[in-house]
């Protein structure tokens, strides 16, 4: 299948979603409410076409005033007086009647058409905007000879193979107050901007792209300093070169369980957990190793000031103000709800350029839900990871969870983050331990070790959990089972010792009985020795008493009595 | 009173010298129409106090933008002030008298 050509604009995400931009050559409809920004989409679909593509443009606008469009877009750092000056740009503005024009018979836009011909040819502009073009339906009576003129010119804006985006405001049930979404039937792309929970969050999705695949979602998108940028779910790119420079995060076991050394350099790191398990106080002691270094670290707060910070810090034995002072720690610390979230992002990239850290840290950055949805500060924080990634700047942030189960917006940034250290407080025997384990850790042989998270006078040591027949165990029951294990093995020496004197006790018992009958057995074999020197003795003793009593008894006849006497002995 | 006051309006209107252009593109059949159509009627109304000027802006497309012309053919005058805009071919000669705002009471 042939794949339709496309004019990229230029726009950050935009492209991404679109699978590669607008329709080349055809008519692309943007439709909003008031203030979502159509203009600037439009505007900037022109300027980034003149300075990335080398495609001048043709703005018409029905609104607004071109020193007006000038002025508003020079905020966003668009130059267009030098476009205008290089002969890249036209703007004209239409200036559309009040009131309804009285009309006399039959007319066409012909004027119009002249019009916009000629601004594209002075140029040879490859794209046209028209902004906003409804405006017309005010200032002419007759609808349907407008509906069919507006239907003639969006069809000679294709055959003229310009690259159009055309803006209309939304109107009640439909998509723009006219419906000229009817004309215009190639591209549609839907803004808004909504107001949920205070915060308004603008929105971008493609209604309708003929002949080619596009995102169907509602994309976050922001107007920043730099334009706007719409945040496709997964980063658009994903170009970031991977560096294996490990930076220490201050605490010498967690960098062994981290494999070797520490994160990787420009990695993004989460630090999750409960209120009170000392995630800042991790946050401040990998910015102190930074600043150890000799590399700067700038910390976002959102929950405490600057002077709070260090001095709960320096109960730990962190001392931050040093590196307050040597100018290579930065706070910025303020309320989530100071400012919108594209507000707060771009305020953050804008420090992080002016200071050019090698960590940042932003603590915590589950308080920015206050200001925001998940999957809107989930979008926000992907363009904050892919800013500092960018950048090479290793990133920390804390999270707050209420409970054992990850936060939403944890989930939703967990396949952000390149390595995920989770925080937990265990309950038991009486008390509340931490304890901290690495749940991921991209590229690196991390530990699948839990280990007891100590608080010192010193900063953080990781203790060695104690893991028996009853669990986990961590404090003071740690403690204790140490101890216990000490005194069991005492008491394993001293049964021994025992087993021991026994054995030898029982050695000395059967020396002594073996030698008792040894003693039997010789005083039997004497005997039986004895006896056997006797033994013809005896049997001559016996026939002798025989014949004595049969002579006695007088029972048998001398004969006979002599007789057993020889075959007695005889037998013997 | 009025047959006093109404000839003095008149009379104040028909002193002045009417000065239309008509901005028309290439020789289509509205812009001949609308030709034909505004020289009948000013014949009519204006005559011999009345110019016109035909625009093509087939020839000269630039004066679309300077004179802000969307519609063709679109009728302006341009003297006596203020400056009024028609659109159409004018073959509604009483829309055309009233857009233009040539008093009914000259038409007799």
């Amino acid at each position: 299948m042939e794949e339709l050509p496309k004019t990229p604009t230029g726009i950050s995400g935009l492209d991404e979603v679109t699978g590669g931009g607008l329709p080349q050559g055809r008519p692309t409809l943007v439709c909003g409410p008031a203030g979502c920004g159509k203009t600037l989409l439009a505007m900037e679909f022109l300027v980034r076409g003149i300075t990335q593509f080398n495609e001048p443009g043709v703005f018409m606008a029905f609104e607004e005033s071109a020193d007006d469009l000038i002025a508003n877009v020079a905020s966003l750092g668009f130059d267009l007086a030098q476009s205008k000056d290089d002969g890249m740009l036209v703007i004209d503005h239409v200036k559309v009647p009040g009131g309804e024009m009285q009309e006399t018979g039959d007319w066409d836009l012909d004027g119009l058409f002249l019009r916009l011909g000629t601004a594209v040819d002075t140029i040879g502009a490859k794209r046209v905007v028209i902004d906003t073009i409804e405006n017309l339906f005010g200032a002419f009576s007759n609808r349907a000879v407008l509906r069919s003129e507006l239907r003639r010119l969006f069809g000679w804006l294709k055959e003229r193979g310009v690259t159009a985006v055309i803006t209309g405001e939304r109107g009640d049930g439909t998509l723009t107050r006219f419906g000229i979404e009817e004309y215009v039937s190639d591209c549609v792309i839907v803004l808004d901007h909504r107001v949920t929970e205070q915060t308004s969050t603008r929105r971008l999705r493609i209604l309708k792209y003929r002949g080619s695949l596009h995102g169907t979602n509602e994309y976050p998108f922001l107007i920043g300093e730099s334009g706007m940028s719409v945040l496709p779910i997964t980063s658009p790119g994903l170009r970031n070169s991977a560096s294996t420079q490990r930076l220490s995060t201050g605490v010498a076991r967690l960098d062994a369980m981290l494999g070797d050394g520490g994160f990787y350099k420009g990695s993004t790191v989460l630090v999750n957990g409960t209120a009170g398990t000392g995630k800042s106080t991790l946050a401040a002691q990998f910015c102190d190793a930074t600043c150890r270094r000799g590399e700067r670290a700038l910390y976002f707060a959102f929950g405490e000031s600057e002077a709070e910070i260090v001095r709960n810090m320096s109960s730990v034995g962190i001392d931050l103000w040093q590196w307050v002072n040597a100018g290579l720690l930065q706070f910025r610390c303020f309320r989530p709800s100071v400012l919108g979230l594209e507000a707060h992002l771009f305020a953050m990239q804008k420090f992080v350029d002016e200071f050019d850290p090698a960590a940042v840290v932003m603590d915590p950055v589950s308080d920015l839900l206050r200001i925001g949805t998940g999957a809107d500060v989930s979008a926000m924080l992907t363009r904050q990871v892919d800013f500092l990634k960018a950048k090479g700047v290793t990133a920390l942030f804390t999270s707050l969870t209420s409970d054992a189960e990850p936060a939403l917006a944890d989930q939703q940034i967990a396949s952000l983050v390149d390595t995920w250290i989770l925080l937990k407080t265990m309950e038991g025997n009486g008390e509340h331990n931490r304890v901290l384990y690495v749940l991921k850790s991209r590229g690196m042989a991390h530990s699948n070790q839990i280990r007891e998270f100590l608080l010192t006078d010193q900063g953080i040591e990781l203790a060695d959990v104690y893991v028996g027949p009853q669990g986990v165990l961590t404090g003071s029951a740690r403690q204790a089972q140490e101890a216990q294990e000490r005194s069991d093995g005492t008491a394993r020496l001293e049964d021994l010792e025992q087993r021991r004197v026994n054995l030898e006790r029982r050695r000395e018992s059967v020396e002594a009985h073996t030698a008792a009958l040894w003693r039997e057995f010789e005083d039997e074999a004497d005997i039986v020795g004895r006896l056997l020197s006797h033994g013809s003795t005896g049997v001559e003793d016996r026939a002798g008493q025989r014949a004595e009593q049969g002579r006695l008894r007088r029972a048998d006849t001398d004969e006979y009595i002599a007789h057993i006497g020889e075959l007695d002995v005889g037998a013997l | 009173m009025n047959a006093v006051n109404e000839p003095a309006v008149v009379a104040a209107t028909a002193d002045e010298v009417w000065h239309l252009r008509l901005y028309v593109a290439g020789q289509s059949p509205k812009s001949l129409h609308a030709l034909v159509n505004l020289k009948s009627l000013c014949e009519k109304h204006l005559a011999g106090r009345y110019e016109i000027e035909i625009i093509d802006l087939v020839e000269n497309p630039s004066l679309a933008r300077t004179d802000d012309i969307l519609a063709i053919p679109t009728l302006v005058r341009r003297l006596p002030v203020p400056l009024r805009k028609i659109i159409g071919d004018l073959s509604d000669t009483k829309r055309v008298l009233v857009g233009l705002q040539i008093h009914p009471d000259c038409l007799s």
